[in-house]
């Protein structure tokens, strides 16, 4: 426990039910279940120690073991008792941890098919260019046929094994008549080999054994690279904390209490919910008092009370006491899959991004079989010689192969997301790098976003540090967002205050007595006995003394660090900022005209996808900031789209990025990068296009034998691969200011695994 | 040169023996926590091989 082991802010949920747990786990063989946390802390060997140890020492597990690569732990754990106390054990050393689901038992097949795929014509071309060099070297024609030969016999099985990733593809796309880029690859990969087979059978000088298998080689690898990216962020952004219920403790008619999952959750049903659980269905309170954190699912940012007969809608969080609730809509009724059904609608209406690649591809095809059938008829009508035309026009298509192309845009987009990752910035794919720099317009979401969603007591200075300190004494028994920032306000120096019977009041505040008084922090209709003539707004609480006001305070949600700062940046860059928020007016206007943006308060979740739209059919490319719930159909909606990793777990899986960290500089910089890359990427397809004016004269004049074929191919991959990571010595020479910009209180720590 | 064509087979062959190399250690998942493997060996205990 050196460096690590920091995350006690982080212990705002409630532990996990333990048939929670349970539900999420596995059965393995031999008796065992297994469970998957994700422990986003680990990130050295001390960790990895304590935490293997923690668990190890728990009765019943069986096997603990680390994943610092993923951030992970499987547990496995005999199935006969109930499940082990994980995550309190892993809180109790400073770890916070929660269940990771896994999705049945794929876990990336693609990924190892690729690394196989890849592994092969690795080999196959290495012995192949082997053997090519001597027959370049000028072997005899005897040994030259022998060396096609087993040229020929080592090429076959590779381009069975590795070439059906590009020709499965290639394959999809012509049956639904369109082109990719799969298409011109498969085509020269096989007439490469097919040519080049007949030369051998004809006992012919030249063959492209080595170009065919070369050339699989250079695009596996770009293949593989791109898909490493995408797995990297998916796999990161499902580490995150879920924040939405996976069942509740339901009161059966005869009394018994069993724990159902959501989906199983009917309408009429009694539901205990206790304080720090998510409401898990559309439902309506029965009995108990309590207040509910609703900033998630609304944007509002005072917390709501929640008294017998309020409708609770799912995903709101009960903060002070336990309640018994009547669900009134099933799971796939509820506030949550009306938000999936929004997106749905949102995504349908959004345009088709096609990506450069294959706007380049549907360009680039044509033209290349064009040019290689112009040269077939042209040799043909010059020489007539058949085999000869045939000979050259698949050069040309050898030539032409996109190695280049393949790597120009894969190569730098892997690089610039490896740059956000550094920086806490997961991106999902190449696509939304290439979109979010195409983006004129930025809509940010006010509570959770542009704010951190959590309350800091606005009038601090004016308050007496004494009373202050009292307040904060009593403020940290409970988990009330309030009582939560007053806590936090009072120095840590002051000495600590002895209370006696301190208790909560859910939906009123915090009584306590102290000598012969009665303290009590919270409503002010509750803590006086005379509220006359206050300015009550819901987004105070007082301090009393035997109902006389000791200290009135005033909450004010906290701005993100670098909320102002990105917003001038954003708007010096000449992008259009705006505020769409379904909070109040009031603290919308405050916020807007801080920061000095135009602002709408009060949207409906349907409103701010329909904003989004009319924005977007004015013409506006539409970048989506946002992390509530409300806001998943507008960013769903949008051109391109950011998401906290403190978002709603619909949110984060439908943004195009999440950034992990606290600073909301991370927007300005996410677009910065994908406009560093969008040029890099346009140099690159410039470079591969330059190769080729070069190249293809020379191929169609029937110059290109199967050296200058395999110089020409690596020489122009490696340039392509070369200006590709300039974007990484850039990203190098500004870090040293990023890792001092970048908070030290961050909402969860991720490091790039590699 | 034909004398010394028995070095083919053998320069292919071990390039098979380290493609079947690689390939057993990616299917047991000796590639799956790289990070962690080295951190493990600053922390591990030795255990003796014997007894």
């Amino acid at each position: 426990m050196s460096c690590c082991g920091s995350g006690a802010e982080l212990a705002i949920l409630a532990a996990p039910d333990p048939r929670e747990v349970l539900l999420v786990s596995r059965t393995i063989a031999g008796g065992l279940r297994q469970t998957d946390l994700s422990v986003p802390d680990v990130h050295c060997g001390a960790c990895i120690r304590t935490v293997e140890q923690a668990l190890g020492a728990l009765d019943g597990v069986t096997w603990a073991r680390v994943n610092l690569s993923t951030k992970r732990v499987t547990i496995k754990w005999r199935a006969d008792a109930a499940p082990p106390p994980f995550i309190e054990t892993l809180r109790n050393v400073g770890y916070e941890a929660h269940l990771f689901e896994v999705d049945g038992d794929a876990t990336d097949t693609t990924l190892s098919e690729l690394i196989r795929a890849l592994a092969v014509s690795g080999f196959a071309a290495s012995n192949i260019m082997l053997l090519s060099v001597s027959v370049w070297s000028g072997a005899e024609p005897a040994t030259r046929d022998l060396f096609h030969g087993i040229s020929a016999l080592i090429a076959l099985p590779t381009l069975i094994y590795s070439g059906r990733v590009f020709f499965r593809s290639a394959w999809q796309a012509l049956r639904h008549g369109r082109t990719n880029m799969d298409v011109p690859i498969s085509l020269g990969v096989l007439l490469a080999f097919g040519m080049s087979l007949y030369e051998t059978a004809i006992h012919g000088p030249h063959a492209y054994f080595d170009a065919s298998v070369t050339l699989l080689f250079f695009l596996l690898i770009g293949r593989t690279l791109d898909h490493m990216m995408r797995e990297r962020a998916r796999v990161a952004v499902k580490g995150l904390a879920r924040l939405a219920a996976r069942g509740a403790l339901v009161l059966q008619s005869d009394g018994a209490q069993t724990y159902l999952p959501v989906g199983e959750i009917t309408p009429g049903m009694t539901i205990m919910l206790a304080a720090g659980e998510r409401v898990p269905v559309d439902s309506q309170v029965t009995k108990g008092l309590s207040e509910l954190d609703v900033s998630l699912v609304t944007g509002e940012s005072v917390p709501q009370p929640a008294l017998p007969s309020s409708v609770l809608r799912a995903g709101t969080l009960n903060l002070t006491g336990p309640l018994i609730i009547t669900a009134t809509a099933s799971a796939n009724e509820s506030f949550l899959a009306e938000m999936l059904r929004m997106m749905e609608a949102a995504e349908q209406g959004r345009s088709v991004y096609r990506r450069i690649a294959d706007r380049a591809a549907g360009l680039y095809a044509p033209v290349v079989h064009l040019t290689a059938a112009i040269t077939l008829v042209g040799w043909l009508i010059v020489s007539g010689d058949v085999h000869r035309a045939i000979t050259i026009a698949v050069a040309v298509l050898i030539i032409t192969c996109p190695c280049a192309l393949g790597l120009a845009v894969p190569m730098v987009q892997v690089v610039a997301a490896r740059r956000l990752f550094e920086s806490g910035i997961m991106i999902k794919d190449g696509g939304a790098l290439e979109r979010l720099a195409e983006i004129d317009t930025v809509v940010f979401d006010k509570t959770g976003t542009l704010t951190l969603g959590n309350a800091r007591v606005v009038n601090s200075d004016n308050v007496d540090p004494a009373t202050l300190a009292l307040a904060g004494a009593i403020a940290a028994h409970s988990r009330h967002p309030y009582s939560r920032a007053l806590a936090a306000a009072v120095s840590t120096t002051t000495t600590p205050i002895a209370l006696d019977d301190v208790s909560e009041h859910p939906g009123c505040g915090m009584e306590a007595r102290l000598g012969g008084s009665v303290l009590r922090l919270g409503r002010p209709e509750w803590a006086l006995t005379d509220t006359s003539g206050m300015d009550l707004d819901g987004s105070s609480a007082v301090l009393s003394r035997d109902g006389q006001c000791v200290a009135d305070f005033r909450f004010e949600d906290r701005l993100r660090a670098g909320a102002a700062e990105t917003v001038g940046d954003l708007k010096r860059d000449g992008l259009a900022v705006e505020v769409v928020s379904g909070d109040r007016e009031t603290p919308v206007r405050t916020l807007a005209a801080g920061i000095g943006v135009p602002y709408f308060a009060g949207v409906l979740p349907g409103g701010k996808a329909a904003h989004v739209a009319e924005l977007a059919s004015a013409g506006k490319k539409v970048l989506m900031v946002g992390d509530g719930l409300n806001d998943t159909p507008a960013l769903m909606a949008a051109h391109a789209s950011m998401a906290p990793a403190s978002a709603a777990d619909v949110g984060r899986n439908a943004a195009d990025l999440v950034f992990l960290r606290e600073d909301l500089s991370a927007v300005s910089q996410a677009i910065a990068v994908s406009r560093e890359a969008g040029h890099l990427v346009r140099q690159n397809l410039a470079l591969a296009v330059g190769y080729n004016l070069i190249a293809v004269p020379i191929a169609i004049m029937g110059h290109v034998t199967p050296l200058v074929a395999a110089i020409a191919m690596s020489g122009s991959s490696i340039v392509v691969v070369a200006n590709a990571l300039r974007l990484r010595g850039r990203g190098k020479s500004d870090k040293s200011q990023d890792a001092s910009a970048s908070t030290p209180r961050m909402a969860v720590r991720m490091e790039p695994a590699e | 040169m034909t004398d010394y064509f028995y070095l083919i087979p053998i320069a292919i062959g071990l390039g098979l023996c380290g493609l079947a190399a690689f390939l057993w250690s990616l299917k047991s998942g000796q590639y799956d926590d790289l990070q962690g493997a080295a951190e493990r060996i600053l922390h591990q205990d030795d255990v003796p091989l014997s007894h």
